[in-house]
Order: C-alpha cells, then structure tokens, then sequence
C-alpha cells in the first residue's frame, strides 16, 4: 500500500513495545459480535495510481463538460475562466494540507490571507465586516435569517420569490426551527410588494439581487419598509461578479448580506464545494456566524492575525453558540481572494462589463426568435426568457445537440405553472460570440 | 450602605436602600483571565434570584452571570462596553456590571458575607 | 500574554543563540509579507481583459457610482505573496501533526488530480442530468463504498462538512419524530463531546442533558440508562470517543435507547479508528456522519472545504433530505422536489443548494480505489497501532489519565508538569520550536490540561520514534525547571504568542487605511 510506512518489521516490532500480542488485542473493547473480517466487504483491494486513475476517467468520460460545448447554465453557478495561477497556488503544499489555524505562530499564512478575505467581502458588499467563510450562499442565508431572528429576538423571516429556490429551501428547513418563514407568491421578473408581508413579527426580509432569473433588483424601497417596521434586510447574491458593475447591498440597506463565492477562482464542480460569503454591520458581529480573523501582535510587537471573538463558536459555547459550524471553506476561500487579488478593482470591474456585455449581446439574438421573449427588462450577466413550449424537454433537445443551454426555470419550480416555459439563460466572459450563434440556430431549430 | 454579600456562583452584591449593585468576584475574575466582552442586561429587565442576567467572556471562555438577588435592573455599567478590563482591574469597584431595585431583602440572607466567601473559597 | 517579571518578553537569547538582526528584516528564506492592501497601486492588474464598455439600458439605474476599494498587482507580485504567505504554515506534508480528533493523515495528490478532470470539475450542477450520468454514477458509487463500510442500508450525502451531517442526522430523527406522531425534546449528550454536538443538538431545537464521564474515560453507561425517558429522541455518542477510547458497553447503551423509543446518533469523527474492521451498523447506530476529510483525506485545506455524508439505519432513511439519486433502467436520476418523490420517502427538507461536495466526493473515492478494503482496514489498524505505540512509549515520561489500549489517539493530562510551572500550552508552544505542530489540547474537558495525539497511519516507525525522543525530552527540560524555554515560546516560528485579548477586545476584523496609518506609527 503506497500510503502506508509500516512494514511488517515495524508493525511487529510496536506490538513488542506495547507488550500486544497481536493487533487484535488493541481492539479488545471492541464487541467480539461487531469485529467482522475483510470478507464482510464485497469491495475490491488496493489498486494502483494507474488503475484507480482509469477508473475514474471512465466516469468523468460520460459526462459532457461544460467548457466542451457552448455552455448557458447559471442560476447559482457560473462558469468563468480562472487564471492558471490560481490552482497552482492552492496546491502548495502549506495550504492545501493544514488544519483550521488554531495554533497562530505557525499559521499566519491561513491567518493573513482570510483576513485579506474578509476585506474583500467587505468591500465588495460594501458592509463593514465579513467573516472567514461559511459552506456556501445557501446555508449563508439561512444562516443570516437566523442571525435575524437572534439580533430582532423575532420569529418571521420574508423570502422574496426571487430568491433561487435551493436557497429558500435551505432557510426553510433551518429556521422553521426557530421561527416562521413566508414566501412571497411567485411573480417571475416582475417588481413584488414585499412591504404586505411585513409586520411587527418579522425579523428580516430576503431578497436576491440579480435575482433567480437575472433581473436586478432595487433593494432601497424594500430597506425602507423592512427598517420601518423594525426588520432588518439581508441581501443575497448568487453571482458575485456582479457586484463590479452594481450598487452593492451595502449601499442600498443591506444589513447583512450572504452570497455565493464560487464564481471568483472557484469551478463548477458539479455544486460543490463552493464559498459562502458573509458580511454584516459592525454593531452586529457578535451574532456572526462562523470564524472571524482578527489583527493583533505578537510579544516581540510585530503584526500578526489570529481567530477572534472564538466565545461566539460552537467549541466554546457549545449549545449557546450561535452557529454550530466548525470549519469554512478554506482553500475555496483561498481560490477567491487570489482570483480577486489579480483582478484587482481593473480587472474586477472589466470582468463584470464583459459579462454584461455578453449577456445583452445573447439576449438580442436569443429575443429576436419568433415566438421567444424576454422576460427581465434588467439583468446582469443571465437573464430569462419565455418560450413558446415547456422549456425542459427544449433543454433536451438542445443537450442532444451538443449545447447545455441554460436552466429550465421548472427544474427549480416543479411545482409553479408559471414557470413552465421558462429557461434561465448565462452569459459570462467564456461566452463566444460563435456560442451564441450556434444556441440561437440551435433554439430555432428546437422551437419549429 | 450594607456589607457586601456572595453567592456560590461568585456574585458579588451590596445594598444601599432599595438599591443593589451587582458584579463578579476577584476569584471569578481571576479565574476567567482577561475579560474581553461583557453582556449586559437592558434596563428594566426583571430577574428572580439566581436567574440569568449576564455574560462575561475571556478569550477563551463564556460565562453566564446570575442575579444574586431578585429585582429589576435599574442601571448597566457603561464604562465597561468600551473597557471592560476594569472587571480585572477592580471587579468589586469600578467594574461593577449594574445595578438593579431589590425586590426582597430577606432574600440577601441566602448569601455569604465575606468571610463565609472567603472559607467557601477555600473549599475549591 | 506571558510576560516575564518585568513586563517585557524574554529575549530569544536566553534561550537559543540567535545570529543579529538582519537590515532587511527577512532572514534567508524567511520573509516578513506585507498585505495585499498595501502592496498595491493603481494602473496594474494580474490579468489582461479586453476593454469593454457597457449601455445603461439593462442595468435598472443601479450601476455601481464610486470604487470598490481593490487593490491592484501584477502576476509576479501575486505568486510571490501567496508563495510567502504559504511559508508560515505547518502542514501534513512538511511535517508529523499530531492534531487529535482532527486526522491530519496524508492527502494523496492522485485525488487532486481526479478532482481536476473536467467531466468532473467543470459540470454544473443543473446540467441536464443525461448530460452527468459518470458524475451521478461516481456519487452511487461513493454510496456504495460509505453504505458497505458502516453496514448500514442508506447515506445522504449533500451535508457540506462534519457539523452539517449532524444537523442532517438529527433533524432526519426529528422528522422521523414527528411522523410518529411525537415530539420529544431532549437530546444525552456526553461530557466528552465535541463542542458541534451540543450547539448542532441546539439548532436542531433540542435541549441538551450532558451524560457524565466515568474515571475510566468512558461514558457512564448506567447513567445515560437512566437519563433515557419518554422525552428523549436521542443519544448522540462519539465512538470511538474522544478520550481515544472504544465505546465498550455501546451495544447495550443502543439497545437501552431503542426501548425508550430514542434513536442512536453516532459522531463518526473518529470512523477512522474502525473503518474496515468494524460496521457502525452493527453497533445499533441509526444515524452517523462520516468526514470525508478526516477519514478519507479529502485535505483539510486550513478548514475546509469538508464534506459530512450521513449514513442512516432503515429507520431513518425515508426521511432523508433533498435531493435524492435513483436508478432505474434509463440510468441515474436526482430527485429535487417534494412533487417527485418515490413512493415511502418523506424529506425533511434541504440542506443545501445542488447536491453536496462533488469535488470531495472524487477525492474521497480516489482514496478508497486505492486503499481498497484491505487497504482501509490496514490504515485503521496502523493508526491505532501508532497511537498505542506513542502511549506506550510516553506514559512513563508524561501522565496518561486512562489505561489503554487505546484506539487511534492517545490521551494525556497534565499532571506530569505539576510542580512544573509549565502548562499545556507551554508545553505545546515549546513544540512548535521542535519543529512540530502542537497535538490537541484541552479537550476532551473531562481530562485537566488535555494534550490529545493522534499520529494517524502516515508516518514511519522513525518518524514516530523521534517525536516520542522530542516529547521526552521536552518532559525532561520540564521536570528540570529549564522554564524559560516554555514559558514563552515559540521563539522560532514566524511570530511568537500572539495577543488574544487585544484582538478579541479591540477587533479589528479588516484592513482599513486608517488600520495602516496607525499601524505605521
């Protein structure tokens, strides 16, 4: 076993200094019903690099992969170019395999470049402080509605039906426990009256901006009436590339603001793992979520970064804590801050104008097919249209032509008549001029 | 003003009128290490004796702070928000949490004086 | 932090010689790294885009109207900052790391590679599922291997990381729960639990009755029997637990749970000890996580990403969360919604957006080709073999509170620096100038001053033999009353202690221009 550093020698030689007679016996507490032997596993044996990597190759050939064919599918997951640099990075050795930096002297390296995270997300929530990380946007969310319900010490969280759909799920099994939660009719691409739905009880409403269908939201109305009534506004964005060409959440009410990271360094990797990003108002961070990093010195006085505010975690505070997450999403974190850092505010911004552009080009071709409409008079780099057919088996049909063309909105709303004929179409710097062709002749086609 | 009295959860209180002061001990202090956060209650919140009404935190510890006696919270110390190392420097002084109107003095019989304390200490 | 008597830190000097300060405050191949903030400037970027402008017209009146803040730097800069940056870290590959209940166990670099492959790394995860039947496939089959080593009938697998696949367990018992028709509140929980039990027990609306510990280490058995009652939906045990000891009363304690109607939650932090040696099934466990970093190496990456797949008994398994993957005879299958579901499957609902950690899911059945099950119950019978090894070798220099054997940690107290003036945390800070990270300390709680070792399967007879030498030694120097070695180390890491109480009374959570003002005076 090429992992393993025992010989035989060794292994007998140990059991000798234990005084073991073999290795049965340091397994002794275990019930003698419950030892089994390898026969009780119907798997295979050890196997080589070689082997395992055929495999596996075996399994990624059945899949098409999204960078093989013109690719449109977003809705919470987009797929831009990350600089080689990035992965290079990542798999140093000192990142990819340390542990969570509880030991500060010999970990700075984790330490800085989450503090160097958190400012960032800061910046580009435009809110004063941001934590390290949290699984993902969705559990951001539904960690950020709990977070409401803690700091208002009210039940009723608001979801607008803008919200993708994976995300209202999550918060609903999650904070149903601890409160109530309301979703706002479906009304797709189209402006909703939340203000209706918030009353005395409410901690928070929640809102997504681009929203599940690409339309852009204004969050200041919604801000106004949710502060009025005492609630506060938590802003969600699933792609975070918008925000270089958008007022940010901070800047138009947010007070916390919970997004999805993947797009910045991370891949698509089929859902997961992703970053959750999660950013509030100073007065509110011991209510945080999850690992803070904080800057101090060190004996000799020299700068240093270290996890703060720790009585807030789950190790500490055990059942009063006020999240029981333990780790973050570390390397995808590290992924994010240095795409960002060779972005920069150039690049960042220049990357969320080409997205845009892209997207409005797509969507002049895609709206001029007879019996195809726009339906999100604002977008940003992914926007919705509406059908002549149920979009699904269009979707189909479109993959069997060699083009994943988007998200049908009924594969996230089963249930909602009104999304049937919808398909949620994304754009982003990766999408050529000739993809677009290609999906309109192809969409043509699929529609006739 | 009357002598200060403890609870076995290292409260310390002193009554003048119907008044009480409230804080933790230099044993609790001591014990906690460098006080970095302290939680305290809003005024007018009411609490019966030995309820939960605080929570002070070191770096590596939080602890929830109990009324030694019964009564409504008149006022919180606001010196400590902004330095709440005077909970280190001077717990049974400057670094009192708050203070609150006693609903019953005879509950202050349930306590320890100070030298009852100091052998209760002792015991630990 | 440690001060000497005179409030200044002891001066390197006095402890190990030291060559004199260099003019540029770097030394040889260590480098002070400033932040990205100020090390950039305007007018350079690390990457080239083509210029583009944008219409108005789509973008609703809410374009951006001032600047984000971000700082700019080329290519070169970037690589050098991270590359610095990544020279103040311990890791598994530069070095032995002892991190009890955390397996800091070698990451093959065969499951990065397989996590990289596009039909893999570049699918998304609402691509017509016809489109990513190899990567449904390879999530059966995960299932298949997590299913066959815990004997147990089903697995959810969408929990991101550890805590998250106890949430999922304890709200699929919730909801189990409540199709019975009850609603019991009460979660036993022991006092040697991992801190994510209790507050995950909490989140999940359950109130929490600690079960206490027995000299031994292990859980009082008797105790928890008679904590059971009509109001208790579960126990939730570690086991092996977290004093490194086998559970051994855990088929009884089962039993017992399920005649007062509670369900059995099992921790599996520590399913590397027994993986492919023993089942969890077996054991009576209606529910258990498994983290796929720890005991299947998907790395730890400096926390995360993780992945918490959660096995079920069949008890449990129908109400297991979104989304689900069949199989029928047109291939694999998710189903996404409560308005599809399979006959006798009742969801609690959603933990998360898409189907779990893919990218984990690679890694994890890389590592389980390669291991293969022999390989896997090897690893476990190594890693406990090297933990007793440490105990054995250890318990004569420092204190180990419980008899052995152990499984694959050892615990120790402190009581071996009693007298000392050393605490744990010295001790573990004189470590790292040894050029080792420090095992666990202080936890479990049951055990004053904990230091918790786990060696894992990675490391050689050798490797093992010179850190128990470094461990004595360092007892020794204890003993001896050579203090000033510990009382502030380290000395030769990248920084010495740092202020806690500083950051945590004053935080200071992101770099702002007046941070660096100040900062330069």
């Amino acid at each position: 076993m090429r992992y393993l550093p025992l010989t035989q020698n060794d292994r007998g030689a140990m059991l000798g200094a234990i005084g073991a007679p073999d290795i049965d016996a340091l397994f002794r507490d275990v019930p003698r019903a419950a030892v089994v032997g390898r026969e009780a596993f119907s798997l295979p044996d050890h196997q080589g690099e070689l082997e395992v990597e055929r495999a596996l190759a075996r399994l990624a050939s059945k899949n098409i992969a999204a960078g093989s064919v013109p690719f449109f599918c977003g809705a919470g997951a987009y797929r831009h170019h990350v600089p080689a640099s990035v992965d290079h990075l990542i798999q140093r050795s000192e990142f990819l395999t340390s542990y969570t930096p509880y030991q500060p002297e010999i970990a700075q390296g984790t330490l800085q470049y989450l503090y160097e995270f958190q400012t960032q997300v800061a910046l580009l929530t435009g809110m004063e402080v941001a934590n390290a990380s949290l699984y993902d946007g969705s559990t951001a969310t539904a960690e950020a509605v709990l977070m409401a319900q803690r700091l208002t010490r009210r039940p009723k969280a608001v979801l607008s039906s803008g919200l993708h759909p994976h995300y209202a799920e999550t918060t609903e099994t999650l904070a149903a426990l601890s409160g109530e939660v309301v979703r706002a009719p479906l009304r797709p691409a189209s402006a909703e009256d939340l203000a209706d739905l918030i009353d005395s009880e409410t901690a928070c409403v929640v809102v997504q901006s681009p929203d599940v269908f690409g339309l852009i939201r204004d969050l200041r109305p919604i801000a106004e009436a949710a502060h009025a009534k005492g609630a506060l506004l938590i802003a969600v964005v699933t792609e975070v590339v918008s925000l270089g060409l958008l007022e940010s959440p901070g800047a138009t009410g947010a007070d916390i603001v919970a997004a999805e990271g993947q797009s910045i360094g991370n891949g698509l990797n089929f859902g997961g793992p992703y970053v959750g990003l999660f950013a509030t108002r100073e007065r509110f961070i011991r209510q945080m979520p999850g690992r803070l990093v904080g800057e101090t010195v060190d004996t000799d006085g020299r700068r240093g970064f270290v996890l703060t505010l720790s009585t807030r975690e789950q190790h500490i505070r055990r059942e009063k804590a006020t999240s029981n997450i333990c780790t973050n999403s570390g390397l995808c974190c590290l992924a994010f801050t240095i795409h960002l850092a060779l972005l920069g505010e150039e690049g960042f911004t220049g990357l969320a104008r080409i997205n845009h552009a892209r997207a409005a080009a797509l969507a002049g071709k895609l709206n001029s097919i007879p019996g195809v409409s726009l339906v999100t008079p604002s977008f940003f780099n992914e926007f919705t249209l509406r059908l002549p057919k149920p979009a699904a088996p269009v979707v189909d049909a479109l993959a069997a032509r060699g083009i994943l063309g988007g998200v049908p909105a009924s594969r996230l709303l089963p249930h909602e008549a009104e999304a049937r004929d919808l398909l949620i179409v994304a754009a982003t710097e990766t999408t050529t001029s000739e993809d677009g062709d290609a999906f309109r002749a192809a969409l043509t086609e699929c529609l006739s | 003003m009357s002598e200060t009295r403890y609870s076995d959860q290292h409260e310390w209180v002193r009554v003048d009128g119907d008044t009480a002061t409230v804080g933790i001990t230099k044993y609790a202090a001591d014990q906690l290490g460098d006080v970095v956060f302290v939680e305290l209650p809003d005024v007018g919140r009411k609490v019966g004796q030995g309820g939960e009404i605080a929570v002070v935190e070191s770096v590596k510890a939080a602890s929830e702070v109990y009324a030694p006696i019964g009564g409504e919270v008149s006022e919180a110390n606001p010196a400590l928000g902004d330095d709440p190392a005077k909970i280190n420097a001077d717990p049974e002084g400057e670094g009192w949490f708050f203070r609150m109107r006693v609903a019953d003095q005879g509950e202050l019989a349930k306590l320890m004086t100070q030298a009852q304390y100091a052998e209760f200490l002792k015991t630990l | 932090m440690t001060m000497n008597a005179t409030g200044r830190p002891t001066a390197i000097e006095t402890v190990f010689a030291q060559p004199q300060p260099t003019i540029s405050g770097d030394r040889g191949l260590d480098h002070e790294e400033p932040l990205l903030f100020e090390l950039g400037r305007a007018g350079v970027a690390g990457v080239d885009l083509p210029p583009t402008e944008v219409s108005e017209a789509r973008l609703a009146g809410l374009r951006r109207q001032g600047a984000i803040g971000l700082p700019g730097l080329s290519e070169p800069e970037i690589v050098r900052h991270y590359v610095r940056l990544s020279r103040m870290n311990y890791a598994i590959d530069s070095g032995l790391y002892p991190l009890g209940s955390c397996t800091m166990k070698h990451n093959p670099r065969l499951n990065e590679k397989m996590a990289r492959l596009p039909g893999f790394g570049d699918l998304h995860p609402l691509q017509p599922q016809q489109t990513a039947q190899g990567a449904l496939a390879l999530i059966a089959e995960l299932m298949r291997w997590l299913t066959t080593l815990t004997g147990m009938p089903a697995v959810a697998m969408s929990p991101k990381a550890g805590a998250h696949g106890e949430l999922c367990g304890l709200l699929t018992i919730r909801a189990a729960m409540a199709a019975r028709g009850e609603n019991r509140k009460r979660i036993l929980v022991p006092s040697s639990a991992h801190g994510t039990n209790p507050a995950t027990a909490a989140l999940a609306g359950f109130t929490v009755d600690e079960v206490p510990a027995k000299g031994d280490g292990h859980v009082d058995a008797d105790a928890l029997k008679a904590m059971l009652g009509p109001d208790v939906a579960a126990i939730m045990l570690t086991n092996p637990n977290t004093c490194g000891l086998f559970e051994r009363r855990i088929r009884e304690m089962a039993e017992w749970a399920h005649q007062a109607g509670a369900y059995f939650y099992c921790d599996g932090a520590n399913f590397n000890a027994i993986a492919g040696r023993v089942r969890p099934g077996d054991l009576g466990i209606d529910a258990m996580h498994i983290n796929l970093h720890k005991t299947f190496s998907t790395p730890h990456g400096g926390g995360g990403p993780g992945a918490g797949p959660v096995v079920l008994s069949a008890a449990l398994a129908p109400f297991a969360p979104l989304p689900l993957l069949m199989q029928d005879d047109k291939g694999f299958r998710l189903i996404e919604s409560r308005e599809d579901l399979p006959a006798g499957t009742q969801p609690f609902g959603r933990m998360c957006a898409f189907h779990g950690q893919m990218g984990m899911f690679v890694r994890a059945l890389a590592y389980m080709l390669s291991h293969g099950a022999d390989g896997i119950r090897q690893a476990s019978e190594d890693a406990v073999l090297a933990a007793n090894y440490i105990l054995a070798s250890l318990k004569g220099t420092l204190s180990a509170p419980f008899e052995g054997p152990c499984m694959h940690e050892a615990l120790f107290d402190d009581a071996f620096l009693a007298g000392t003036g050393v605490t744990t945390l010295d001790f573990a800070k004189a470590m790292i100038d040894e050029g080792y990270h420090p095992m666990t300390m202080y936890f479990p709680l049951v055990v004053h001053g904990a230091m918790l070792i786990e060696p894992t399967e990675s490391e050689s007879k050798e490797s093992l033999d010179r850190f128990i030498a470094v461990m004595r030694g360092l007892a020794e120097e204890a003993k001896a009353g050579n203090h000033a070695r510990f009382a502030e180390a380290p000395y030769l890491a990248p920084r010495r202690r740092l202020d806690e109480t500083r950051a945590a009374r004053k935080p200071i959570l992101r770099w702002t221009p007046q941070v660096l003002s100040e900062a330069a005076k």
